[in-house]
């Protein structure tokens, strides 16, 4: 195997649930190591999300922690409650590079793992925190929840029809979108740490990295005092541009009209090319005016045809079409696998499962290692004896008193 | 000692040659201090022609879209389809660390600056490219806007109203989900090339980005139990089981609307959370609008698994009931003093009154002179020890640094530059 460049990286992972592990997943992808932390009365949340292999609500059976750990990782029980347990969690972060935690502020700092500690013991140690609202201010002790979040983020404001509260967001959008913001920071960090030595701060609010992506309608309210008002599917530049239903049963397709030459192409495709000319129709600002109409006759073509054909025959004549796809159709989509986005992995408990992946994007020159999700203290031996150099009779000793 | 306006990225320099689907690469790396250029055609990117517009007056230099997400870039023009415009991009190329483009598949390479050429005369150069679907498989020339992506992702299926039509977001948001992976993608190459000392080529593919982010009820119920999700809007179903395990589900909603918006409450039953469900019912109470069901109802026997759709919508109702008489201000209000897990939707107005983001100094005073404004920005997107993640300068006018980069760094002549002006290169 052709050496990966987060060798030799070593991350102590106190992160849980799902903004802090996908935070981790790529760094794990290209060679670090993870060491996570449960104890098993207070393991990960996500272990408590279903879905579950064959219903059944168990810390070992959860898909949804097994979605968050595709990095691999060794996994070890630590019980921080117990003195002993901070010390030996205190002789794990002599090991780490990175220190990484999504609590809410206060667990760390109860643990004696602040910053400021973390720092005596070791110097140039990067310290990697989020939670929803930061580490500071009067919020900073509130936990998270992604509902919670595609809320405060205008997420959910975004995905809504002008007429009603806003439908939202499927599930903890902002789940996916903070730790792309975490990942950027923490390479950043490494890189910065391999040229100056120094170890680095990150404080991440889960809430103000969302709302990044809402600049544009930040700013329409600072400056012009005009607040988002959502248009459903449509879109100021475009007509027609929606989602139109088609043939069978609750079927789809979207369809995307920028230019007048696309427009021309989109009656070809649905046989009317005399439409094209149609003075209700013939230019952007036309088809915006009488936008009702057109979604209707758009749509009595779509909804004859099957989705596939829709986008099959309009993509063919450069107009920008896509099947709204359903889970059977992401499954067999050509072009996720052609990415081979999807892997399986054999799970000790729930077996195979197909829905592993890798990385987002592909590098050219270097290959990415999928792990599978761990077991409660699947590497409490391999940690606790080889790497932190426990004797048999120490280890024993840490299990007796309930530390391990 | 690095000074506190220094980001971690400093001494790299990124060329940014992306439109609107990748302004956010280039802004990220500018708020790590990188050394951002964003080449714009002559005359100004077309996404200037992005809304919303300063004062609503529609200018390339006054898109607010624009200004958002080009921060922390230098601004120089050039045109790389012509002779010149492609010799000077080279010359670029041999100081520049990470190129990130969003143009079709192929483009680049059709000038002869694509990733295999450039690397000839830079092997430590890295490019990243976001595309809609990839630079390779049977879909990289679909025409790829973002409501098309969302669709063929699988996100669009599960969003919007059961009683409609799918939903895509009305503000677009799809390339985020390849745009900020691009940047991960190069931070990695950049970290590789310290060991290596080559750089490497980043196909950032937005399709994945947000195929990752329908998660695992989507992409696991299809293969594992032939189960499609769907979308339910504002409500949440709720799983039951019946003894010979068929699984139905009641419908208990999410988000409700309330006076002047929509809020969003579920009340969960475990331990922790009781005092934040009973603090709602408490209080629905004493304003007298609480139905004899909930009036009556005993949390710690409550199971969401088992209870009829009925007295659950007595519950709900009464709570739907009680927001429409407040408005969202008053709700978050009431709901932090009495411990109720409860929040509004959002919109930008709600996002500037959120205490906790004055606090924590979120929001950034940006000085627009050629304005004659102050305006307030979305400021760091995460908080830093060492070095900061900031907004340094504002979004470039158009070709603002051209003698800066083009005379100063590059050393063309004062005659050059006006030639090449004239003859529409830069």
């Amino acid at each position: 195997m052709e050496s990966r460049p987060f060798e030799g990286i070593n991350i102590l992972d106190f992160t849980w649930t799902a903004t802090g592990p996908f935070t981790l997943n790529p760094l794990a992808f290209y060679g670090a190591n993870i060491i996570k932390v449960e104890w098993r009365e207070r393991y990960d949340a996500l272990r408590s999300l279903g879905p579950f292999k064959d219903g059944i609500p168990e810390p070992e059976r959860s898909y949804y922690f097994s979605y968050s750990q595709v990095g691999r990782r060794y996994n070890i029980t630590l019980n921080m409650s117990h003195p002993k347990g901070i010390e030996l969690a205190g002789r794990l972060v002599t090991w780490a590079d990175i220190v990484a935690d999504s609590y809410a502020t206060g667990t760390m700092e109860k643990w004696g793992l602040d910053y400021e500690n973390l720092k005596k013991i070791k110097p140039d140690i990067i310290m990697f925190r989020t939670c929803m609202h930061g580490h500071t201010g009067p919020l900073a002790r509130q936990h998270g929840q992604g509902f919670i979040l595609t809320a405060l983020s205008g997420v959910d404001a975004i995905i809504s029809w002008p007429d009603r509260t806003p439908a939202g967001a499927f599930g903890a959008l902002t789940d996916f979108i903070a730790p792309q913001f975490n990942t950027i920071c923490l390479i950043a960090a490494l890189d910065y740490r391999r040229r100056m030595g120094k170890g680095q701060y990150i404080d991440q609010s889960q809430h103000e990295a969302a709302m990044q992506l809402m600049a544009p309608l930040i700013l329409d309210y600072t400056v012009n005092n005009r607040d988002f008002t959502p248009n459903g599917n449509r879109l100021d530049y475009a007509a027609p541009h929606g989602i139109y239903r088609c043939q069978g049963n609750d079927r789809w397709c979207a369809i995307a009209v920028f230019t007048d030459e696309e427009w021309e192409k989109l009656c070809e495709v649905i046989g009317n090319p005399a439409l094209a000319g149609d003075p209700r129709f013939a230019t952007l600002l036309d088809r915006k005016q009488n936008e009702d109409q057109l979604d209707r006759i758009v749509e009595a073509w779509t909804s004859k045809h099957s989705p596939e054909e829709v986008m099959r025959l309009m993509q063919a004549s450069g107009v920008a079409a896509g099947v709204v796809a359903n889970g059977k159709d992401q499954a067999e989509d050509p072009q996720l696998a052609h990415y081979r986005f999807f892997e399986e992995r054999e799970h000790p408990v729930t077996g195979k499962i197909p829905f592993y992946h890798g990385p987002c994007f592909r590098l050219s020159d270097a290959d990415y290692e999928i792990g599978r999700a761990t077991l409660i203290g699947e590497h409490n031996e391999y940690v606790y004896t080889e790497l932190l150099g426990l004797s048999d009779d120490e280890w024993a000793g840490l299990v007796a008193e309930g530390v391990i | 000692m690095v000074e506190k306006s220094e980001g971690m990225l400093s001494p790299y320099r990124v060329l940014d040659l992306t439109n609107e689907r990748g302004f956010i690469a280039g802004k990220i790396l500018g708020d790590l201090g990188a050394d951002v250029i964003k080449i714009e055609k002559p005359g100004g990117d077309t996404a200037r022609r992005l809304g919303p517009f300063y004062h609503d007056i529609p200018h390339p230099e006054k898109s607010l879209y624009w200004m958002g997400f080009n921060t922390n870039k230098r601004g120089i023009t050039l045109d790389i389809e012509t002779a010149d415009g492609q010799e000077i991009f080279r010359k670029l190329c041999g100081k520049a660390d990470i190129i990130v483009e969003s143009f079709d598949p192929g483009y680049l390479d059709s000038l002869g600056l694509g990733y295999a050429a450039l690397k000839e005369m830079n092997p430590g150069i890295i490019m990243a490219s976001i595309t809609g679907f990839g630079q390779t498989g049977p879909y990289k020339d679909f025409k790829a806007p973002d409501n098309v992506l969302w669709a063929i992702s699988g996100l669009g299926y599960v969003h919007g109203d059961a009683d409609r039509a799918p939903l895509s977001p009305s503000y677009p948001i799809s390339y985020f989900f390849s745009a900020m992976q691009a940047v991960i993608g190069a931070l990695i190459a950049l970290y590789q090339r310290g060991i290596t000392s080559k750089g490497q080529h980043v196909d950032a593919v937005t399709l994945l980005g947000l195929a990752w982010a329908t998660g695992p009820e989507v992409q696991g119920l299809w293969p594992l139990n032939k189960e499609i999700i769907k979308r339910s809007g504002r409500i949440w179903p709720r799983p039951q089981t019946s003894p010979d395990g068929e699984v139905t589900y009641i419908n208990v909603p999410l988000t409700y609307p309330c006076k002047d918006g929509g809020v969003k409450f579920f009340p969960f039953v475990e331990p922790g959370m009781i005092p934040s469900t009973d603090g709602l019912r408490q209080w629905v109470m004493e304003e007298g609008m609480a139905s004899e069901t909930l009036k009556n109802v005993d949390w710690s026997t409550w199971n969401w698994a088992t209870v009829s759709q009925e007295t659950a919508d007595e519950v709900t109702g009464s709570f739907a009931r009680f927001f429409m008489n407040h408005t969202k201000a008053e709700l978050w209000k009431g709901a932090q003093e009495r411990g109720i897990q409860l929040y509004p939707v959002f919109t930008p107005k709600d996002m500037l009154d959120f205490p906790q983001l004055d606090i924590r100094e979120y929001w950034q005073e940006v000085e627009h002179p050629e304005l004659g404004a102050t305006i307030t920005y979305p400021g760091a997107f995460t908080k830093l020890g060492e070095g900061s993640c900031e907004i340094r300068r504002r979004a470039p006018l158009i070709g603002e640094h051209n003698e800066e980069i083009y005379i100063n760094e590059l050393g063309l002549s004062k005659e050059e530059l006006m030639l090449l002006k004239q003859a529409n290169v830069i």
